[in-house]
């Protein structure tokens, strides 16, 4: 294939862009410095299209559409923002808060958890939707690390770190909504997982305080997702 | 196998019928098997062995009326008799060849005027295990007219004529499907066949396969040869245990008779079926879903595109289609597409099967054409409410579907006329509610439903629907506000919006049907905390009559 062929143009908010075709449309905004809200997205690991943070309008589909797992195309028209989809992202927003226990006042993460920074940006003051208060266990049984699900968004980033990053497949989801859970194994404690390397990978993606190091905890800690493109990278370039 | 020994097959069938006098089809579907007509079967065949008539006891499919099952079919005087008891074996072998013993009269009364049957031909004629009565009655004879004398195109083509549109709820047109999988590249191809219907008050699918799985298996293989594939699978709920028992019967035959395996009817065409059984999560009945699960992992659906057309199993190019869709396609080939599109309106060919229940007299399975209207459907064939209640709404395509009111009685069933009355076709359920029933509460129970059913794996419909869940039971109690209200409405538009999947995207539509046509009732729980139907505790039971 020509180089030209690979290239397509398109309009992100009215800007005109070129981006490559295999690109979606989450990367050539991003390329653009055109920001676009997520959550379950992380730069180097699989999509999976399921926090809707990113819907995008595109011109002609009638549907609104994930940026993070659409491909561009050629004269597509792509809004990022309007009145519609802000309030969408908003309740969006409001439902992750409301579902389990996000008070940010007393979480490990507070200052440094990407729902939080997701609710500054967007703008949303309060949470009308009423709270669930569900019980939900802590599991600190692991020597370095706690999981916490009343934090948990279930996004799955440590899921897809620990088998596509790791190998390890240590992490993996249990029950059916909103009885969903992530878990270590076969729902044993995470500190007697047979499986788990104790690497850390997926305490660095989680973007809440749900995955968290036990003696780093506190708002002065800021998590380090961002060594992933960097050894997707070096490792493509081993084969 | 060629035209020649198809034909002695069907002739070998009709000639070990003609040695009987009589036939007496005993309805062995799963309603009727449940009230024990095995017993019955047996005890008829007991009874005709003695007293020397020349009588065929057949055990056969859904006949459709269940709701007067036990159901009997004496042939060739076409006799039904109904709520048939292991006692009645003598009088009915006695009555052969004279007249019928009148108190079994099923009293069907319309029952199958206006039906009209294609995809349940053979209902009531046939064994479902003996793949030789299905070739009696033009079994196979579409495969190998396909194989010997169309090209894959050319059966696309017929297809596409025949407007055929998938029966498993989103319509989309079967030709058009099968085009583009045959159009992508690709050195392994599957076909599926989607069996997991899983809406409350749906047995289509179930009955289809229970009776007559030939027909499903032979519409796979045409698919098959239509688009190159080579393997085929039939995904079924494993609460349906007897179609799955029928079905591994039926794969069987097939393949002893050489309708499957290798060198298919001595062409090169090779193409075999597995089945698969699924867990009974109502999500896996979508297509993305049901992949994954065959794959073995998590059934959760992903975002498409890319489309199972493009990349499905196993990352290959697949056709998934549902079971009625698959059951329509031997006679589509047999007759030609335009006789199928003679047949419904101007967007919606052929006929479609719906599971009539709820509050109706004659329950049970019906096949009608396209554009019949829902007045015909429930007042003709199904008799009316009962009891002497007031028809107040019908419930059409389950979960993702909506009630209907009165004033749209005369609805011309198709795809496109049901969407724009705010319901849906879905895979064929027809629930209908008389007076007695209270329109938030039936919301509430389909939200319930789709909130248990719910993967989990996006926030609007993991979160959405427990919210919405609340807020109906918070108006079912008389609890709740005008604002209460607001958001509930708010929500139907976010989880709709933006859910991943069919099911998130479609939960909110049992809510908003019933706000589109009995706001009144919400606005009654809510402003004079009153259900006027009496059925929610908010109400001191106040009774509306007709
Ligand atoms: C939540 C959900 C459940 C579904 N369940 C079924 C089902 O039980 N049977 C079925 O045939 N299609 C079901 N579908 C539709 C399938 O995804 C798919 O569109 C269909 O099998 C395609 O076949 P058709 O074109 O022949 O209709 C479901 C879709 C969704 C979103
Ligand atoms: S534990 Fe963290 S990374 Fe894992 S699913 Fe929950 S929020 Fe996502
Ligand atoms: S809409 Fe519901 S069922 Fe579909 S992916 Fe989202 S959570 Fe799962
Ligand atoms: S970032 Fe696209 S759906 Fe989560």
């Amino acid at each position: 294939m020509s180089a030209e062929s690979n290239v397509r143009t398109l309009t992100i908010d009215g800007e005109e862009i070129s981006a490559r075709a295999d690109q979606t449309i989450l990367e050539a905004a991003r390329e653009h410095k055109l920001a676009i809200p997520t959550l379950c997205h992380l730069d180097g690991l699989s999509e999976v299209g399921a926090c809707r943070m990113c819907l995008v309008e595109v011109k002609g589909a009638r549907r609104l559409l994930p940026a993070c797992v659409t491909r561009v195309e050629e004269g597509m028209e792509v809004t990022t923002h309007n009145p519609k989809i802000d309030r969408y992202r908003t309740m969006i927003l409001e439902l992750f808060f409301a579902e389990r226990n996000h008070i940010c006042s007393i979480c490990v993460a507070n200052g440094n958890c990407e729902l939080q920074s997701l609710a500054l940006t967007l703008g949303m003051t309060h949470v009308e939707i009423p709270y669930q208060y569900p019980q939900l266990p802590v599991d600190a049984s692991h020597p370095r690390f706690t999981v916490d699900h009343n934090r948990c968004v279930l996004c799955t980033r440590c899921v897809r770190v620990c088998s596509e990053i790791e190998g390890a497949n240590t992490w993996g989801v249990m029950g059916r909504g909103a009885q969903s859970l992530v878990i270590t194994d076969l729902k044993e404690p995470w500190g007697e997982s047979e499986t788990c390397t104790s690497c850390g990978k997926c305490v660095q993606v989680c973007p809440t305080g749900a995955l968290f190091e036990k003696d780093r905890a506190g708002s002065k800690v800021r998590k380090q997702p961002d060594f992933l493109p960097y050894l997707r990278i070096m490792r493509e370039g081993e084969q | 196998m060629n035209v020649e020994e198809l034909q002695q097959i069907a002739a070998q069938a009709q000639e070990e019928r003609d040695k009987f006098d009589y036939e007496v089809n005993v309805c062995m579907g799963t309603s009727c098997l449940s009230q024990h007509s095995d017993r019955i079967r047996d005890a008829i065949a007991k009874e005709a062995e003695s007293c020397g008539k020349k009588c065929h006891v057949r055990r056969t499919g859904c006949m459709g009326p269940c709701a007067a099952g036990p159901m009997v079919l004496v042939e060739p005087a076409g006799t039904q008799y109904g709520h048939v008891r292991e006692g009645d074996a003598k009088d009915i072998v006695s009555a052969l060849g004279g007249d019928p013993v009148a108190r079994l009269d099923p009293r069907l009364g319309s029952y199958f005027e206006g039906q009209h049957f294609v995809v349940l031909e053979n209902v009531g004629h046939i064994d479902p295990e003996k793949v030789d009565e299905y070739v009696a009655r033009g079994g196979y004879e579409a495969l190998l007219k396909v194989l010997t004398e169309m090209t894959p195109a050319q059966v696309i083509e017929q297809i596409s004529k025949s407007g055929l549109r998938g029966r498993g709820g989103g319509g989309y047109p079967t030709g058009l499907k099968w085009d583009t999988v045959a159009k992508v590249k690709g050195a392994q191809k599957y076909v599926i066949c989607n069996g997991d219907e899983g809406d409350p008050g749906a047995f289509m699918d179930r009955s289809v396969l229970e009776s007559d799985p030939q027909r499903v298996i032979e519409g796979m293989a045409i698919a098959a040869y239509a688009i190159g594939a080579t393997k085929g699978y039939v995904y079924v709920r494993a609460e349906y245990p007897l179609a799955v028992q029928r079905l591994t019967v039926a794969l069987r035959e097939a393949r002893r008779r050489g309708f499957l395996g290798n060198a298919i009817c001595e062409t090169t065409f090779s193409f075999d079926i597995d089945i698969r059984l699924g867990a009974g999560a109502f999500v896996c009945g979508e297509e993305t879903a049901l992949i994954a699960s065959i794959e073995g992992k998590r059934g959760t659906p992903r975002p498409r595109p890319p489309y199972p057309a493009v990349s499905g199993l196993w990352g290959d190019p697949t056709l998934i289609n549902n079971v009625e869709t698959f059951a329509n396609v031997p006679p589509i080939i047999r007759h030609g597409g335009e006789w199928f599109s003679s047949m419904g309106t101007a967007r919606s060919k052929g006929t479609k099967v719906f599971a009539l229940t709820g509050k109706i007299q004659r329950t049970g399975l019906v096949e009608v054409p396209m554009g019949m209207t829902l007045r015909q459907i429930i007042f003709g064939i199904g008799g009316g409410v009962p009891d002497g209640r007031k028809f107040k709404a019908v419930q059409t395509g389950g979960p993702s579907g909506g009630c209907l009111p009165e004033e749209h009685l005369d609805l011309s069933i198709s795809y496109d006329a049901l969407i724009s009355a705010g319901s849906m076709m879905g895979s064929g359920g027809m629930i209908v509610m008389d007076d007695t029933s209270c329109m938030v509460s039936v919301a509430r129970f389909f939200m319930e439903f789709c909130m248990t059913e719910s993967c989990g794996k996006c926030v609007p419909c993991r979160a959405g629907t427990v919210q919405m869940y609340n807020l109906l039971t918070k108006i079912c109690k008389g609890e709740a506000t005008r604002r209460d209200l607001d958001q509930l409405t708010e929500l139907c538009e976010v989880v709709g919006a933006t859910s991943l999947c069919g099911l998130g995207q479609t939960a909110p539509n049992p809510v908003l049907s019933t706000l589109r046509y009995f706001r009144h009732e919400y606005l009654a729980h809510i402003d004079e905390k009153r259900c006027p139907a009496g059925v929610c505790e908010c109400s001191p039971a106040v009774e509306v009559h007709a």
